[in-house]
């Protein structure tokens, strides 16, 4: 990033810092309780670490998250990839995950705390499912838009189906897989966050619901801050990872459509 | 027997095919558009269905899946995998034949050599120019050591200048290597040079084969002598040596120089396209250049035909439509007639 790049990303930032101290230290906003400071929200992060409150939620969700998005990621890139691939896949899947697909996962919830009751593996449940679509939709679409072309070049060069799938296939459609991926990254935590507000009292959300019966808006406002790091974070990660994989992309006049 | 033999192919666009190509041999399946070449090419590839029988060496490859029949096949659209570079595209066929280390390595570095290419090594597909990709692309399709070579219009996307010299290329490569190739095109100047034989395409049916003297002076049919347009043939009447090549002959009054050698000269033909017509005086050398009247002209899409008669012969020239409008032709008019020395062909007695 340019210097004036860094400077754009940070200016923003400092100054709807300010605007906020400022705003709250005047009392410009009634009820000083509802409207802490941003230092006084530093100082309550600070004190929720030191508690081990924050870490022990946060490690909760972290964990529940990370389960279910590799499950759910690794399931949804199979059943995709099976799809986009082999016709007949399709045409048995297709309709059903057409259905299913447009559900909100929250949606899935009361179901699932029937089915499941409430343990551990209820939120992990909501982030397979929320996980699971986008990259099982994503996968076949990327799959199915790599050009008959490139593999029939594959194949006249003596590839077999599972080299062609691999060597040819699965880096041609990457960029429409990771978008998947990135989408659902964010889907994860939010999922994560609503599914323990409503039924799991323990994580990050519950940490959230507590602050709310307890009028601590200082701590609202730090959890809302830890899941805006991590959703941005997550974001970021997949975003370096497509890079480091699809550095081609880079090169010349690469458009997708056009080879 | 080596090379290959198609035998009573039909499908949705062949009908009927049937084909002997020798081992070694450049053939050249010439035709317009949708003429279904390269459905041909497909079919000996094993990548569409079809109906009959497709010989490789002497073997039947009808049960044979595509990636065992050895066809080396450079794609008219190409098809370079964008996220390989230059070397690891040459490499994918031997990697995926599972070639040992060092002979891959060996192989990729002699069609590097051979193709001219081996400062492109590191580069993508996309950072190549047209005519880089081309040698890129029949690099790759000559590297795992295919039987046979398809090549579908691999020039057709290139500018004149470099698909002339690709094309001479590709004609180097081809002897070099003795490989079985069937090229296809629906230029005819292009199948004219570089073909061993010539096989006419319409309608998914082969209309005739034969060596391009054949094919271009005895259409065997009407739609062979449509898509290539009759030339014009001068009966050769006196001749006289020049040497340096050179041939001067005697016909219907006119004399024109030809570069020949060998016996004497019995006919010389020039196609309508290769007539240069001008209402003045066109630069250059006075050599085969002849005054003439327009005494017909018939717009045809494209390309407007005009009969000309120069001496006592009644020449038929075709020049682009767009060019009709600017040189201001007309029926009874004076033209000056250029007979352009290079395309001037003999047919000795």
């Amino acid at each position: 990033m340019s210097r004036s790049g860094v400077l754009w990303a940070i200016l923003p930032l400092v100054a709807f810092l300010l605007l906020w101290e400022t705003v709250a230290r005047l009392n410009l906003l009634p009820g000083r309780i509802f409207f802490p400071s941003f230092l006084d929200t530093v100082v309550e992060f600070y004190q929720l670490i030191a508690d081990g409150i924050l870490i022990a939620s946060f490690w909760r969700s972290l964990v529940r998250v990370l389960v279910g998005f590799f499950a759910g990621s690794l399931a949804g890139f199979v059943v995709g990839l099976l799809m986009g691939w082999k016709d007949l896949a399709n045409k048995a899947f297709g309709p059903i995950v057409s259905l299913i697909y447009p559900i909100p996962a929250l949606g899935w919830l009361p179901l699932l705390m029937l089915w499941i009751g409430i343990s551990e593996a209820l939120p992990i449940a909501m982030v397979f499912i929320g996980c699971f679509f986008p990259l099982c939709y994503n996968t076949a679409g990327g799959v199915r838009s790599v050009g008959e072309n490139f593999i029939r070049a594959a194949r006249t060069l003596g590839a077999s189906e599972f080299e062609i799938l691999h060597s040819v296939v699965l880096p041609l459609a990457a960029p429409q897989i990771f978008t998947g991926l990135r989408l659902q990254a964010g889907m994860a935590w939010r999922v994560i966050v609503a599914a323990e507000m409503v039924a799991i009292p323990t994580g990050i959300g519950a940490l959230l619901m507590r602050a709310e019966s307890l009028v601590r808006v200082d701590m609202i406002i730090v959890c809302l801050m830890v899941l805006s790091l991590m959703c941005f974070l997550f974001d970021r990660l997949f975003l370096s990872m497509e890079r480091a994989v699809m550095h081609w992309t880079r090169h010349g006049r690469y458009r997708a459509s056009q080879y | 027997m080596g090379g290959i033999e198609l035998r009573s192919i039909d499908n949705f666009i062949c009908r009927d095919i049937n084909l002997t190509i020798a081992d070694g041999e450049l053939f050249v399946l010439l035709g317009p558009t949708g003429a279904g070449k390269t459905t041909v090419l497909n079919v000996i590839a094993g990548l569409v269905a079809y109906k009959g029988s497709v010989f490789l060496k002497g073997d039947p490859v009808d049960r044979v899946p595509t990636s065992r029949r050895g066809v080396g096949y450079l794609f008219q659209e190409l098809a370079l995998f964008p996220h390989l570079t230059v070397t690891a595209n040459i490499d994918y066929g031997l990697k995926v034949k599972r070639y040992a280390g060092p002979d891959r390595t060996a192989r990729v570095r002699q069609l590097l050599t051979l193709m001219k290419i081996e400062h492109l090594a590191a580069r993508y597909p996309q950072d190549l120019s047209g005519g880089e990709r081309q040698r890129v692309a029949l690099a790759r399709a000559l590297a795992p050591f295919p039987e046979v070579l398809h090549l579908d219009e691999p020039l057709s996307s290139l500018d004149f200048g470099t698909s002339r010299y690709l094309r001479m290329e590709f004609q180097r490569v081809q002897r070099e290597m003795g490989i079985t190739t069937i090229y296809v095109t629906h230029n005819q100047r292009e199948a004219e040079e570089i073909a061993d034989r010539i096989a006419v395409m319409d309608q998914g049916v082969v209309q005739q084969v034969g060596t391009p003297d054949e094919i271009f002076f005895n259409p065997r049919n009407g739609r062979v002598s449509e898509f290539l347009g009759s030339p014009n043939i001068l009966p050769c009447e006196h001749c006289r040596d020049l040497g340096h090549g050179l041939v001067e002959i005697r016909t219907g009054g006119l004399t024109i120089v030809v570069p020949h050698e060998g016996p004497p000269i019995e006919i010389v033909s020039v196609s309508p396209r290769d007539i240069y017509v001008s209402p003045t005086s066109p630069p250059g050398p006075a050599l085969n250049r002849f005054k003439g009247v327009v005494t017909d002209i018939i717009p045809s899409g494209l390309a407007t035909r005009m009969t000309l008669r120069v001496g006592t012969h009644s020449l038929i020239a075709e020049i682009p439509s767009e060019a009709t409008g600017v040189l201001d032709l007309s029926v009874g008019m004076e033209v000056f007639v250029k007979l352009k020395l290079k395309w001037l062909k003999t047919f000795p007695k």
